[in-house]
Order: structure tokens, then sequence, then C-alpha cells
């Protein structure tokens, strides 16, 4: 399996506050991370580093082969909008566009909008018949789903999902589940931060950060594909 | 099926101006009210010269006519040889006077005879408290004869004196109205001229003939030159302290008006620039999302300029509008004339709302790039 991602000795600090501390981590190509730890254990900051909305104050973040903490703003912006997909816990949908147009724009930064594929998307997460719908007019788990679809469109190297499921109850968080497995099946790079120990349960491997450091990391029990630590 | 960039793009901004709806209006209202001020403020900056231009051409005399060299007084006839040099549409009135010294209660005083609808065509400034007179026997009185003798309007007084061959006369009037001019007049009496040639005799002498003419100076110039070489009689006069001040007046006026527009330009621009940066700093979550999912710093600026210059335009024409309205009560109520609309208006109104609104627009749009896309992991 070959190397997706590399953090080398990654710090980030804030003033007096160390988010990250000497952070290592490999993450390979079609593998399924999760993140856990206290509040406040540098969980997002990483997370934004990962997702190049970041730089770290030290060390060196390797994504598909480039070295993006040497990279500038300009530069991060392309590599974030070609590699990467965003899922947030608090969806940031657009309120004034349709859950349609929502996923239109991330197409329509990256390349060209396309509705006819937008549709598709959205019927992939089973929002076919929401299309029209305004975020305001949307549950909590079809507005998660929405993102999904959004963070999915231009087929990312890497998805990334800050607390996926923490806004969302029991019934939703399964079907947000199942559509990470699904992912996972066809081969996507998954790296979900969790509160949640079930869902922690459905990676590989997860990665438990304590006071910005890696404290332990732990094989999951659906570790199939094997991979190293 | 693909769709063009440009249909995203405005599909993005009509959803954001439509579904924020509330929002947009707030910030459409200060562009418009701004627009308003702005327009109806031209449209009288442009408008007072024409106002005011008719408004001191009926100021009345700016051609006197006096008796030629050695002569003491002149007729009606050297004033219609002399007002036949001067086109009949320019003439605006005509006003003969005859002075002659009269007595009130055995004190002296100069009476004017006039024709009273004449007068009042060429001294419309006369501030008449009480009724300009209409009939024979009745009598407009200066202030200070109305002091000096303690009449009001209504009272009865008797006019005494010497006609022309030395018999000697006594005539009574009823006060109409007491005059304030500011200058001289307010020591004279003013009864009609049939009334005052009855008493006086000698009936046709004029002592002076004041002209109230609509042209420019170059014909007026050219008017009293004529005047001069072909009417013996009379010397004619131009009288250059009331076009002078006119032309002082209209400049302190439009200087007035110039520096509130000025003032109102700044205020539009603060206001816009303000409720702009409102709108930048309530959708900073929005920007860091867009950033986030890869826009570049262009393409935000051009959303929200896209909007703002939206809301310009728009603005910008209800300005037009709505300041045609606002000039329009203006020079109602304070010219008592009607303007009319220039269809000019609209187009520049809209040009200058759009420049004025993506100046105020540039700093809080160049502030909305500066939005880190961090903040979508952060808590809210
Ligand atoms: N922009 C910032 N400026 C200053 N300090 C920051 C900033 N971002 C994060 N921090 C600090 O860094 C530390 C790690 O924050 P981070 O958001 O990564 O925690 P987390 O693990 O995601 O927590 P949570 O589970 O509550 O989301 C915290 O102490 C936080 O206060
Ligand atoms: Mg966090």
């Amino acid at each position: 399996m070959s190397l997706l991602l590399e953090l080398k000795d990654v710090s980030k600090i804030y003033g007096s506050v160390k988010a990250l501390r000497n952070v290592n981590l490999e993450v390979s190509r079609g593998e399924w991370l999760a993140i856990m730890g206290p509040s406040g254990s540098g969980k997002s900051t990483m997370m934004n580093i990962i997702g190049c909305m970041d730089k770290p104050s030290n060390g060196s973040v390797t994504l598909d082969g480039v070295d993006i903490s040497k990279e500038n703003s300009k530069s991060l912006t392309n590599i974030r909008r070609d590699k990467i997909g965003l899922i947030f816990q608090q969806f940031h949908l657009i309120n004034y566009l349709t859950a349609l147009e929502n996923v239109m724009v991330a197409q329509y930064y990256h390349s060209m909008p396309d509705e006819k594929e937008a549709l598709r998307a959205l019927e992939r997460v089973g929002l076919g018949d929401r299309a029209k719908h305004l975020p305001s007019q949307l549950s909590g788990g079809e507005q998660q789903r929405v993102c999904i679809a959004r963070a999915l469109i231009n087929y990312p190297t890497l998805i990334l999902a800050d607390e996926p499921t923490g806004n969302l109850d029991e019934a939703n968080e399964s079907v947000v589940l199942d559509i990470f497995k699904r992912l996972h099946k066809e081969g996507s790079a998954i790296i979900v931060v969790t509160h949640d120990p079930e869902v922690a349960d459905e990676a590989q491997r997860t990665v438990v950060l304590e006071h910005g450091r890696v404290a332990r990391i732990v094989q999951g029990k659906n570790n199939a594909m094997g991979c190293d630590a | 099926m693909m769709m063009k960039k440009q249909t995203m793009y405005f599909r993005m901004i009509t959803s954001s101006l439509i579904r924020r709806r509330s929002r947009m209006i707030v910030a459409l209202l200060a562009v418009a009210i701004g627009a308003t001020i702005l327009s109806g403020l031209v449209t009288i900056y442009y408008d007072v010269p024409r106002q005011m231009g008719q408004e001191f051409r009926s100021y009345g005399a700016n051609l006197i006519f006096t008796p030629a060299g050695d002569e003491t007084s002149f007729t009606m006839e050297a004033v219609r040889k002399a007002t036949d040099f001067i086109p009949n549409n320019d003439i605006m009135g005509i006003a003969p006077y005859r002075y002659e010294t009269v007595k009130i209660n055995e004190q002296p005083f100069t009476a004017a005879g006039v024709i009273m609808d004449e007068v009042k065509k060429t001294s419309p400034y006369w501030f008449v408290s009480g009724q300009w007179p209409q009939n024979d026997g009745e009598a407009l009185i200066g202030q200070e004869v109305s002091d000096y003798i303690r009449l009001s309007p209504g009272d009865m007084f008797t006019v005494t004196g010497a006609n022309s061959v030395g018999d000697s006369f006594s005539r009574d009037f009823t006060v109409l109205g007491i005059v304030q001019t500011g200058g001289i007049e307010e020591a004279f009496l003013f009864v009609s001229l049939s009334d005052l040639e009855e008493m006086a005799g000698d009936k046709g002498r004029l002592d002076v003939v004041e002209c109230s003419v609509s042209a420019s100076q170059a014909e007026l110039d050219d008017i009293v030159r004529r005047i001069d070489e072909n009417v013996e009689e009379v010397t004619p006069r131009l009288v250059k302290r009331v076009t002078r001040s006119e032309g002082a007046v209209l400049a302190k006026l439009q200087a007035l008006v110039y520096l509130v527009t000025t003032i109102a330009l700044l205020l539009t621009m603060i206001c816009v620039a303000t409720t702009m940066m409102a709108v930048v700093a309530e959708r900073r979550k929005e920007i860091g999302l867009k950033k986030a999912l890869g826009a570049a710093n262009r393409s935000i600026v051009m959303e929200f300029l896209g909007e703002g210059l939206f809301l310009g335009g728009l603005g910008g024409l209800l300005g037009a509008l709505f300041g045609f309205a606002f000039a329009q009560t203006v020079s109602l109520n304070v010219f008592g004339r009607s303007i009319s609309f220039q269809p000019r208006l609209i187009p520049a109104s809209m040009a200058i709302s759009i420049i004025i609104t993506g100046l105020a627009c540039l700093l809080p749009v160049r502030s909305a790039t500066d939005v880190d896309p961090a903040i979508v992991l952060r808590g809210e």
C-alpha cells in the first residue's frame, strides 16, 4: 500500500499554546483512520494542517508526494481544491443555496458545474428527492449527507471528516457510517475525528491524541487490509 | 450536461440577493437613499440657475428712463418711442413715476403717481402689509410715512398742496397698504397717476420710468445704445445692481448645493461601506467555507462585487426616480415651478451609484479575502 500522507515531527504553536507536539504519522492510500482524544488535544489542528488550511510551525507534511508545509497559500488552495474533501460537524452549507446548488458550488470552484452529476451525488447519499430544498428545510442528518455529497463531488484523494456524526442521532449516525463504509470499499482514504468509540471502531486504525502528542495507536476490529503502524 | 461558469455565478449571486432578502433590502435602501439625495441635489443644482434666473427676471426694473439733458420731465409719448426698440415679448413691465411734493397735516412729503399693476411687476420685492390699491382715492404709504403720521390700513387722510398754476388743492385718500422696500421708497406715499395728475395738473409729464426687460446683458446694452441714439427725450440707463447681485446670489446658492451634495456623497459611501462590512462580517463562515472548498480570493471578491454592483445599479435606478420626486417637491415648494424629468439622470445615477458602491465595497471585500479557511473546523 503506497503512502498517501506523512507527518514528520509536526508541531503547531499558537502563542503559548502547543496544540501539536512532534507528531509523526503515516497514512496509506485507501486507509480509514480515526483520530480520538479529549477536547483541546489538537485533533482539529491536525485536520487543518492535513487539509492544507493551516501550516505547521515545525516539521514537514507530505501529501500525495508534495511537501505542503513549504507551499504558499495560493497553491495550498489549489491542492485543497483538487485533493481534499471536507466534512464538518456543523455541516457548513450555504444557507441561501439549495442542496443541489451547494454541491454544485464545489464543482464551480473546482472546474465546471454539472447539474446531472451533482444530482447523482445527492442520489448516492439518498437525497435525490431533496435536491431543491434549502438547508433550513432539511434535517441535520440530511444536511450532513449534503455536506458529504459536496465533499465527494470532485473525487478527492483524501476525505477529512471532523466529528461528522457529532450533531446526529443514532439513526443518522449509522446512515453516515454506511456511506463511509461504501466509500472505503470503493478505495477512498478517510480520516475521521470522533469522540464516539463506535465510529472509531469502524476504522482500521485509531490515533489517540493527548496534549498535542500521539499517545497511542489502536488497531481497529476491521483492520482487514492489514496496514502496519 | 455541463453548466457555464457564468451561469452558476449569476445563480449564486441572485440566490444570495433573493433568499437573503431582508439583509439586502437594508443595503439597497442605503444605496437608494444616497442616490435619491444625490440625484435630487444634482437636479436642483442645475435647475437653480434656471429657477432663480426667472425669479430674478421678475425682480423688476433693470432699465430706467430719466429726462434727457436739461429737461426736467418727459411724456408717455417719448416712453412709447423708446420701448419700440425693445422686443414686445421681452417687456415684463413698464412703470411710470411722477413725483410731487404734497402736505399731510402741514408736513411735506413726496407723493408718487404710479400705475399700481406695473409697479407690482417692476418692484416685486416690495413687501406690502395690507393691500395694493386698486382704485382712485386709495393710497399705499411707505413705512416711514406711516410711522411719522401714525396711519394704518383703513385710515383716511387728507393731502393738500398747490398745483402747477398755483391753485391749492385738497383731496382725501384711504390707506390700503403700508410698503417696506428697504430703500428710499419708504419715505414716499403712492397714489394712482390719474389722482396725482388731477391734483397737480400738468397732465402727461413723467419724472422716471422703470422697465423690467427679460434680456441678456448684451441685448440690454444694445437696446440702451439704440434708444440713446434714436430717442432724444429720454436717457436710458441700465440698473446694474440687480443683475450683479443675481450672479452673486446664484454662485452662493450653487456653492451651498455643491457642498451639501459632496457631504451626501461621502455619507452614502460611509453608509454603503458599513453595510457591506456588516454583510462581509456576518458571512465570514461562508467565506471560510468557500475558501476551504478551494475558492480563489479572486472568486470571492468577484462574488461580493457582483452583489455590491447589482445593489449599486438597482439603488441608482430607484434613486434617480425618487430623486426626481424629491427635486420636484423642493422646486414646487420653494420656487413654485415644476421641473422636467431628465432621462439622462437614470444612467448617470446608476453609473455613479455603481462606482460608489464599488469603492465602498473595496475595503470590506478585501478583508473578506483575509478570512482564514481554518475557521470552518473551529467551534462556533
Ligand atoms: N487559532 C487558534 N489560536 C489559538 N489557539 C488555538 C487556535 N486553534 C486552536 N487553538 C488551541 O489549540 C488547542 C487544540 O485545539 P483543537 O481545536 O485542535 O482541539 P480539538 O482536539 O479539536 O478539540 P475539540 O474536541 O474540542 O474540537 C486548544 O487548546 C485550542 O485552544
Ligand atoms: Mg475540534
